[in-house]
C-alpha cells in the first residue's frame, strides 16, 4: 500500500523578500494542510508581517517559491491570488471607512460572480449577525471590534481556501478577543485552513494545531502545538514562564 | 440702476458657465481623489477635446452636441490608455514623478497641437448658436441653456456609477484605503485607469459644450484649467459634491464681478475667494480636514 502524499494547501520554500535592499525573510518553509489552523508567533520585527505580504503578492518575492493549492503563485497579482483564494486580512483591518457595511462585503467578492456570493453574504451575517444589523452604516463609523469582524467577513466574501488573519485581536477588549477566537474555530469548522499571527500567544495556541516562531526572518522553532507549549525557549520568550 | 432682471440674468448666465467649470473642475478632482495627485496635463486634454469636437464638426458635420456622445467614450479610452501605459509606468509609484509625467505631457500635448493646427483661433458657426429663451424675466442663449442641462446629465451619471456599479465602489475603496482594496482582489492600476479615463470622459463633454460659443487655440484649455484648480480647492480636494457646487458657485461670481465691475474684472472675485478659502478655510468648503 502506498500512502497518499498529503496535499498541502500552501506549501512555501526557501523564500525571501523585504524591502529596497533589506532582506527581511532569510529563506522560509512553510506548510499549511487543507483545513489547519497554523499560528505563527515572533516578536516586532522578526518578519511576520512581511511574510504575509508576499503570500498575497503585496511584496514581490526576491526568490524561492509559494505553492498554492498545487499551482506556482509566487509571480501571480495580488489580484489574482486573491481570485485563487488565499485571502489576507491584514493588520489595523483596512475596511473602506467611506463605504457601507454592505459595500464592504460586496467588494470582497470583487473577483467573483454575483451569484454564488449571495449565498456567502448569508453565511457570514449568520457567522457575524452584528454586520447585518449594520449593513447600511458607514464602515468609520463603527468600533474597532466590529471593523475587525467586517474586515474577516469581507475575507470571507472572496470564498477562501486559506485565511490569513494578521493580528486580529490587536486593540480588542478581552471579552471581544474570546469571541474572536471562537469564531476564528467557526470559520475553520467550514473548512477554512487558517494562518494565524497574533500577539495572543496563550489563545492562538489553544485553537492551532501547530505553530511556527519566526526569529528575524528565519523559522527557529515549529511543530505541533503539544510539543512546542513544553519547549523551554518558547516558554521564556512568549508564555513568561 | 440695478434692475432685478438683469441681476437674474447675471446669476442665471453664472450658473450655466459654472456649470462647464464645474465638469473640468469634477475630472480633476475625481482624478486627484482616488489617485491622489494633481493633473497638470487636465488643461492640455481640454485643449486636444476641444480640437476633436472641432475636426469632428468641420470634417465630418456632426453637430458638437451629438459629438459629446462620440468622444466621450473615445476620451475615456485615451485617458485610460494614457495612465495605464505612460503616467503609471513612467511614475512607479512616487507621487513626485506622475507630477512631473503629467506636466512633461501637457508641454508635450500643446506643442504638438501648434505644430500641426499654427496658433491660429479658430471657431464655429452653429445656426442655432444665437437662439435665446426666455426664463422669467431673463433671455438666455441656447448653447448655454443646453449646457447646464447637459452637465446635470453627466453628473447623474458620474453619481450613478459611482454609486451601483461594482466599479464604481472598487474606484471609492480605493480612494482611501488602497491596500485593503489590493487584498480585496482590486487591480488597483486598473481602477487608477478607470478614474482617469473617467476624468478626461468629463473633459470631452466639456469640450462639446463650450465649442458653440467658444474658440479653439492650442491653449484654450489653460483658462479652464486655473479656474478649475481653484473650484477643486475651494471644493475640497477629492470632493465630487465640492466641485459641482464650487463650479457652479465660481460661475455665478464671476459673472457678479464681471456685471458689477466690468467684463475684464469678473475674474478678481474668483480668486479673492480662492484666498479667502485658503486663509478661513483650506480643507474646502466640502473637504475632510486632515
Amino acid at each position: 500500500m502506498v500512502e497518499p502524499v498529503p496535499d498541502p494547501i500552501l506549501a512555501v520554500e526557501n523564500l525571501r523578500s523585504g524591502y529596497g535592499i533589506t532582506e527581511v525573510l532569510r529563506g522560509v518553509d512553510l506548510t499549511i494542510h487543507r483545513g489547519e489552523i497554523i499560528a505563527v508567533l515572533g516578536s516586532n520585527g522578526a518578519g511576520k508581517s512581511t511574510l504575509n505580504r508576499t503570500l498575497s503578492g503585496i511584496n514581490r518575492a526576491w526568490s524561492g517559491s509559494i505553492r498554492f493549492a498545487g499551482t506556482a503563485i509566487e509571480r501571480d497579482s495580488p489580484a489574482r491570488i486573491v481570485a485563487r483564494g488565499l485571502i489576507h486580512v491584514p493588520e489595523g483591518r483596512r475596511v473602506f471607512p467611506n463605504l457601507s457595511v454592505r459595500e464592504n462585503l460586496d467588494l470582497g467578492a470583487y473577483r467573483r460572480g454575483g451569484g454564488r456570493s449571495r449565498d456567502t453574504l448569508a453565511r457570514v451575517f449568520s457567522i457575524f449577525p452584528r454586520l447585518s444589523e449594520r449593513q447600511n452604516q458607514r464602515a468609520g463609523t463603527l468600533s474597532g471590534g466590529e471593523q475587525q469582524m467586517l474586515a474577516i467577513g469581507r475575507g470571507l466574501m472572496a470564498d477562501p481556501q486559506l485565511l490569513i488573519l494578521d493580528e486580529p485581536s490587536l486593540g480588542l477588549s478581552p471579552l471581544l478577543v474570546e469571541e474572536l477566537f471562537a469564531l476564528i474555530q467557526t470559520i475553520n469548522a467550514e473548512g477554512i485552513a487558517i494562518l494565524l499571527v497574533e500577539q495572543n500567544v496563550v489563545q492562538s495556541l489553544d485553537v492551532a494545531q501547530r505553530a511556527y516562531v519566526l526569529d528575524n526572518g528565519q523559522f527557529v522553532l515549529q511543530g505541533d502545538v503539544a510539543t512546542l507549549r513544553d519547549n523551554p525557549d518558547l516558554k521564556r520568550t512568549y508564555l513568561g514562564m | 440702476m440695478l434692475s432685478p432682471a438683469i441681476l437674474f440674468t447675471a446669476v442665471l448666465n453664472g450658473l450655466m458657465t459654472g456649470a462647464i467649470y464645474a465638469l473640468v473642475a469634477l475630472g480633476l478632482t475625481l482624478i486627484y481623489g482616488v489617485l491622489h495627485i494633481i493633473n497638470f496635463a487636465h488643461g492640455a486634454l481640454l485643449t486636444v477635446a476641444l480640437f476633436a469636437a472641432l475636426i469632428a464638426y468641420q470634417t465630418f458635420g456632426i453637430d458638437p452636441y451629438l459629438a459629446a456622445f462620440l468622444l466621450a467614450p473615445l476620451f475615456f479610452g485615451l485617458g485610460y490608455l494614457l495612465q495605464r501605459l505612460v503616467i503609471g509606468p513612467a511614475a512607479r509609484g512616487e507621487d513626485r514623478n506622475i507630477l512631473l509625467v503629467t506636466l512633461g505631457l501637457a508641454v508635450l500635448i500643446e506643442n504638438a497641437l501648434l505644430y500641426v493646427f499654427r496658433a491660429d483661433t479658430r471657431t464655429i458657426n452653429l445656426p442655432y448658436a444665437f437662439e435665446v429663451f426666455e426664463i422669467g424675466p431673463a433671455v438666455v442663449a441656447l448653447p448655454r441653456l443646453a449646457a447646464l442641462g447637459a452637465v446635470a446629465v453627466t453628473t447623474l451619471i458620474l453619481w450613478a456609477i459611482m454609486r451601483y456599479t461594482s466599479t464604481g465602489r472598487a474606484i471609492r475603496a480605493v480612494a482611501k484605503e488602497k491596500l485593503g482594496a489590493q487584498l480585496a482582489g482590486i487591480d488597483v492600476a486598473h481602477i487608477y485607469a478607470v478614474t482617469f479615463g473617467l476624468g478626461t470622459a468629463c473633459l470631452a463633454v466639456a469640450a462639446c459644450l463650450l465649442l458653440p460659443t467658444y474658440y479653439v487655440n492650442p491653449g484654450a484649455g489653460n483658462a479652464f484649467v486655473l479656474v478649475a484648480f481653484t473650484i477643486v480647492v475651494l471644493g475640497g480636494m477629492g470632493s465630487l459634491v465640492g466641485a459641482l457646487l464650487g463650479g457652479l458657485l465660481i460661475g455665478v461670481v464671476e459673472s457678479l464681478c464681471g456685471f458689477f465691475l466690468g467684463e475684464s474684472l469678473g475674474q478678481i472675485g474668483i480668486f479673492t475667494i480662492f484666498i479667502l478659502v485658503l486663509l478661513l478655510r483650506p480643507h474646502g468648503l466640502f473637504g475632510e480636514a486632515t
